[in-house]
């Protein structure tokens, strides 16, 4: 066989057949699903007369669309009230796992699949939404796919694709103090594009990303998809076994020691070769804010905001442009001086108990802004309440956060949680697309950190100096 | 899904890189259940004004691109989200291919599930089709599947790869479904073996 990298070995591990073309059918081990892009792949299956193949196999929660505010009286938009009984009733005809929106299990999907032990090393996952790239932290091949694919993947369990080619990013050294896996995805975001990964899959290597946590590993791989690569991975090693023990889908006893083998030989092969190679000093990476409608539109916290007459290629300047004018920014000013007037701490990016504290230290004994209207959304029911149990969230509410029910809520804004046009919102989430929390709204990315202190602040903050 | 073999038609230009598929598609219009009647939500928020009136200056607006069937835009087009609904509002309007120096990958591979060729070309051949655009009304190029090329009116033609297999299934409009189900006994034989080699993988959790 010769030196395979780890993507190879999941690959390989995971092929039916193969076209003379290099066309393959890839076998699928687990799919999650949420009430936005999976309507449409059921009513395929109804009209062609097909079933699931491994019902047992899928996991379906409401994510999207859900409330975060008191829901004992039910959804009130009956667009999003209609797109989450379509899918309960789905799951109930299919023969579905599906975690209701009043089960403690539900949360976003990319945080309960972990969570609850049904993302393991060495699987193929899939969903029907780009952030699938998260459980890529467990040494797992995991991508986004769309509602056609949705349907395949029940149908068959599983899809045809070509193989991507991979890439390397080795980030080496040590982060300095208070800097985060987000500012880590955020400066590599920033060094290779929005398109640097297009086509590739990413292992992420070097002693800065083996000292993250799981849930650190997930903040990375989660925003793999933001380069445009298909897939990140992280290889695993004792932190992702320890994980993964004892949770409720996870394997027990005799099982879980031998699959414990298979996962820690998940590793690439000394003399593997990746396609392309990046390197990074953790030294090299503060804080980072993103200043533009892309996550590539990224700084350091400490920088300014570009001045688009400093720029030579012409479309660059005009997409600079483009981009300070939508958010409102003058050229060349200290992003410091940033004011803004919402924070959202949530998504399948920061939503996670590590997070909830980390921003909870930041705000201890402090109070937001006055100007500022700060939320925080945890990534699950379970997260919720664990954060409850130490309690983080007395001390978000007393520095005037407002506590919220999980689900993807202000990263994407289909629920009720929306900027209002013009307004300015620090945000853990993962994208700054043009009205993406809102029609006219302006997001900042930044860590649940950074996000903790410009609450306070009511500007960005450099949290070095502040700490 | 419908066939695609040769296509001739006018191209509307959308002259931006990076176009996300929110912009494509923004949220509020992925609350529905269906795939159809999704050209209300086509680049909704790009369309306008921020006072609500049309924008002039944008290709969907403009009388001269209402029956364009080729979009032209920059790199990475269909960044972001998976969405297929992307795909289901530019089929919904009529747009059955896309010339672009770059894809996103997932926005890339809805694309051929819906009958939508998505073809990559040069930075300099897209270049020049822009140029070629705005200083003509209504700029009519072939697309031809089968020979894998783009013919202009001067003559020019311009190649593009397309994998065999994503070429065969457009050319005939072959539900991918129906093809994965004929090698049931290949996947059944792979279920067997692995579950051997990783019993771990096969146990399944009830409903």
């Amino acid at each position: 066989m010769g030196s395979q990298t780890l993507f190879e070995k999941i690959w390989n591990q995971h092929v039916v057949r193969e076209e003379p073309d290099g066309t393959t059918l890839l076998y699928i081990d687990r799919h999650l699903v949420h009430e936005v892009t999976s309507p449409q792949a059921f009513e395929g299956l109804r009209l062609a007369g097909r079933s699931p193949r491994r019902a047992g196999a899928t996991l379906a929660v409401p994510d999207h669309n859900v409330p975060t505010t008191d829901r004992s009286q039910g959804i009130s938009d009956p667009m999003s009230a209609l797109q989450i009984s379509t899918l309960e009733n789905n799951c109930a005809e299919f023969g579905i796992s599906y975690y209701g929106m009043q089960d403690i299990r539900q949360g976003i999907v990319h945080v309960i699949g972990p969570e609850q032990g049904l993302t393991l090393p060495g699987m193929t996952i899939v969903c029907g939404d780009s952030h699938t790239s998260t459980h890529g932290a467990f040494g797992a091949l995991a991508f986004g796919i769309g509602t056609s694919e949705v349907e395949h993947v029940l149908a068959t369990q599983c899809l045809v694709q070509k193989r991507p080619k991979t890439m390397e990013i080795c980030v080496e050294g040590a982060l300095p103090d208070y800097c985060s896996p987000k500012d880590v995805i955020l400066a590599i975001i920033g060094r290779i594009g929005i398109g640097g990964g297009i086509g590739q899959v990413v292992e992420y290597t070097g002693a800065v990303i083996r000292s993250f946590s799981m849930e650190g590993r997930m903040t990375l791989c989660n925003m793999s998809i933001e380069a445009g690569a298909r897939a990140g991975l992280v290889s695993p090693d004792e932190k992702t076994v320890e994980y993964v023990k004892g949770r409720p889908l996870s394997r027990q006893g005799e099982m879980f020691e031998r699959a414990k083998k298979a996962w820690l030989d998940l590793k690439t092969d000394s003399g593997a070769t990746f396609d392309h190679l990046v390197e990074m000093r953790g030294e090299d990476i503060p804080p980072q804010v993103t200043w533009g409608t892309n996550p590539g539109m990224v700084t350091d916290v400490n920088g300014r905001v570009p001045n688009p007459a400093d720029i030579d290629d012409e479309k660059v300047r005009l997409a600079t442009q483009r981009a300070l004018d939508y958010m409102g920014l003058q050229p060349s000013i200290p992003v410091c001086d940033i004011q803004i007037d919402r924070v959202f701490i949530g998504s399948c990016t920061n939503s996670r108990i590590e997070d909830l504290r980390v921003a909870a230290k930041y705000i201890q004994g402090k109070r937001v802004s006055g100007k500022v209207k700060a939320m925080v959304v945890p990534g699950s029911g379970l997260v919720k309440q664990q954060a409850e149990q130490e309690g983080l969230d007395r001390i978000f509410r007393e520095a005037g956060f407002e506590w919220r029910e999980p689900g993807c809520s202000m990263c994407l804004a289909m629920n009720a949680d929306v900027l209002t046009p013009g307004e300015r919102c620090a945000s853990t989430s993962n994208r700054n697309f043009e009205g993406r929390q809102g029609k006219g709204g302006r997001t900042h990315l930044v860590s649940p950190a950074m996000a903790a202190a410009a609450a306070v602040a009511g500007h960005f903050v450099d949290i070095r100096d502040w700490a | 899904m419908q066939a695609f073999t040769t296509l001739t038609g006018i191209i509307a230009p959308l002259d931006r890189a990076d176009v996300d598929t929110d912009q494509i598609i923004p949220k509020q219009y992925l609350k529905t259940i269906q795939r159809t009647g999704l050209k209300e939500g086509l680049f909704a928020d790009w369309r306008q004004r921020p006072d609500g009136s049309p924008d002039p200056d944008f290709f969907s607006n403009q009388s001269r691109y209402q029956e364009a069937p080729i979009l032209l835009t920059r790199d990475n087009f269909g960044c972001g989200s998976s969405r297929e609904h992307a795909p289901w509002a530019l089929l919904d309007y009529g747009i059955r291919s896309i010339l672009a120096p770059s894809f996103a990958d997932i926005f890339y591979n809805n694309c051929f599930q819906n009958g939508i060729l998505p073809v990559v070309l040069s930075t300099q051949e897209i270049q020049t089709l822009f140029n070629r655009v705005l200083n003509q009304d209504t700029y009519q190029v072939t697309v031809d599947l089968v020979q894998q090329i783009v013919l202009l009116p001067e003559g020019e033609c311009y190649s593009f790869a397309v994998d065999p297999f994503r070429k065969d299934c457009m050319i005939k409009g072959i539900d991918g479904i129906g093809l994965t189900l004929e090698h049931e006994l290949a996947v059944s034989a792979y279920e067997k073996r692995r579950s051997q080699e990783a019993p771990w993988l096969f146990q399944d959790q009830r409903r």
